[in-house]
């Protein structure tokens, strides 16, 4: 049997809001340790470190994910993307309509939305309110939240 | 958590060797790695290597989610590695298995819907807080007692009579045992299983939910076709909750009237639970007849024995059952 294996450290490629990344972690280091503490991009937070709060949210091909249940190897030949790619305007919808308060969730919270703005048929199956159930906010008591992805989806973000 | 080795196969045939050529003491697959990274934050498993399966695939010239041309029934072939996300999308599973793609949108949030997969689902532990927390030494991890039955057990089993009381976490076990699912597997001496027969009940041994031996690993999945099929969950919380009771629901039905049934139930015992006393007594409803349409559902937690804290379980099951009855008949759940 011929299988890299690999002790300790690994080497994983990957892109990084738009730019070719490659990191020598851990392999048990998650995707948010490493955006986090080896690439400096502290925009994306911990919160619960179990999945459910969803402060660590960052798109990988596109698709919200838990970056604190994403190990590093899974990102390998990934598009990841996360809050530090967004522009300004694209938050501003979110603003307008008091979605942010404290700030802690908000990153994850700008992933989600904008995900929700870009990916339209989701809404098919799903209301804005399931769609949004993975990021807690314990501020805004979420109708901010929620108007803002109505106010983004009909402005694009730029509200 | 504990340092390990990645192996990362190129095929199941190696993740299979992996698992069993005894080169690390505790070598584990990982899927999507949901539970799996759980487990290993929280203590409770501490792997030397992992087996890293998220990227394979059974058929490469189709992966994902596709028809079995060569078969008469129809069936419907689904790669273990295929997301929560994308079972809950296709417009296949949608049309041909629409409760299944209900229960796959039902669970849990965006964010671990893109990552959780099929296999992972099916094969996830469970979520009894006793069994998730270390200090409790429980059935499940050796221990002599489970302290659910004196304990918490607002969330516990309602059917099945111990000796552990959790209930099956998957959604889609319950779905895909009325779709008459097979179990693909390689690394042994058989082939396929039958989902039903992939569970065992804790009388049959408590410290797995599986029937997987050493070296087995599952490729894909097949499903015959059920389109008048539906799913419904009660939840405390409308989004990202576990359910309290869910119901699926598949008929045959003519003018309005259903000539069969079969219905399975989630949340209520270790294993998806089939309810033959409501299968019969559906049969000959109309299913705009609601008074019959409540009676015939009304047995369908006959049998129950509840815990201190889950007697709302055996009134919940019947209204989830004839809502997902509605439902499968295409009408409002309510």
């Amino acid at each position: 049997m011929t299988m890299p294996l690999e002790p300790g450290q690994i080497e994983v490629a990957f892109t990084l809001n738009g730019r070719e990344v490659v990191v020598v972690v851990d392999a048990a280091a998650r995707l948010l340790d490493t955006l986090r503490y080896q690439l400096g991009l502290t925009g994306t937070k911990e919160g619960c470190g179990e999945g459910e709060c969803g402060a660590c949210t960052v798109c990988m091909n596109g698709n919200p994910v838990n970056s604190c249940l994403v190990p590093i190897f899974q990102a390998r030949g990934c598009k990841v993307e996360t809050v530090e790619s967004v522009e300004n305007e694209a938050v501003f919808a979110l603003l307008g309509s008091g979605g942010t308060q404290c700030g802690a969730c908000t990153p994850g919270v700008v992933m989600t939305v904008l995900w929700i703005v870009k990916n339209r048929d989701v809404l098919e199956t799903h209301s804005v309110r399931e769609l949004m159930a993975g990021n807690l906010c314990r501020c805004t008591d979420y109708d901010g939240i929620i108007n803002g992805v109505d106010r983004a989806a009909a402005t694009g973000g730029a509200g | 958590m504990n340092p390990f080795t990645l192996i990362r196969p190129k095929t199941f045939e190696q993740a299979s060797q992996a698992l069993t050529d005894r080169t690390y003491a505790l070598p584990m697959l990982k899927a999507g790695g949901m539970d799996l990274l759980d487990h290993m934050k929280e203590g409770l498993l501490a792997p030397d290597a992992l087996v890293d399966v998220r990227r394979l695939t059974h058929n490469s010239d189709a992966p994902g989610i596709r028809r079995m041309v060569s078969d008469g029934e129809g069936r419907i072939e689904v790669d273990a590695m295929v997301t929560l996300a994308e079972l809950a999308s296709n417009d296949l599973i949608k049309r041909e298995a629409p409760m299944l793609a209900a229960a796959a949108a039902s669970a849990a949030t965006p964010q671990v819907r893109n990552v959780a997969t099929l296999a992972g689902n099916l094969l996830q532990r469970p979520r009894c807080w006793y069994y998730r927390k270390e200090q409790f030494d429980c059935l499940k991890k050796g221990g002599d007692r489970c302290y659910a039955v004196e304990g918490e057990n607002k969330h516990h089993a309602i059917f099945g009579r111990g000796p552990c009381y959790i209930v099956h976490p998957s959604n889609i076990a319950p779905p895909l045992s009325l779709l008459d699912a097979r179990v693909h597997v390689i690394g042994s001496d058989r082939d396929t299983l039958k989902i039903t027969d992939l569970f065992h009940s804790p009388g049959e041994g408590v410290r797995d939910e599986h029937t997987l031996k050493q070296g087995e690993v599952v490729t894909h999945i097949s499903l015959r076709p059920e389109q008048t099929s539906g799913f419904y969950a009660i939840k405390e919380k409308q989004s990202f909750d576990w359910p309290l009771v869910f119901a699926c629901v598949a008929l045959r039905l003519s003018q309005g009237r259903i000539d069969s049934a079969r219905v399975c139930a989630g949340a209520v015992a270790p294993v998806p639970w089939p309810l033959p006393n409501v299968e019969q007594s559906l049969i000959g409803v109309h299913i705009d007849d609601d008074d019959d349409l409540h009676n015939a559902c009304a047995s369908a937690a006959d049998g129950a024995i509840p815990l201190a804290q889950n007697e709302y379980k055996v009134r919940l099951l019947p209204i989830a059952v004839r809502r997902a009855v509605r439902i499968a008949a295409g009408r409002p759940a309510l």
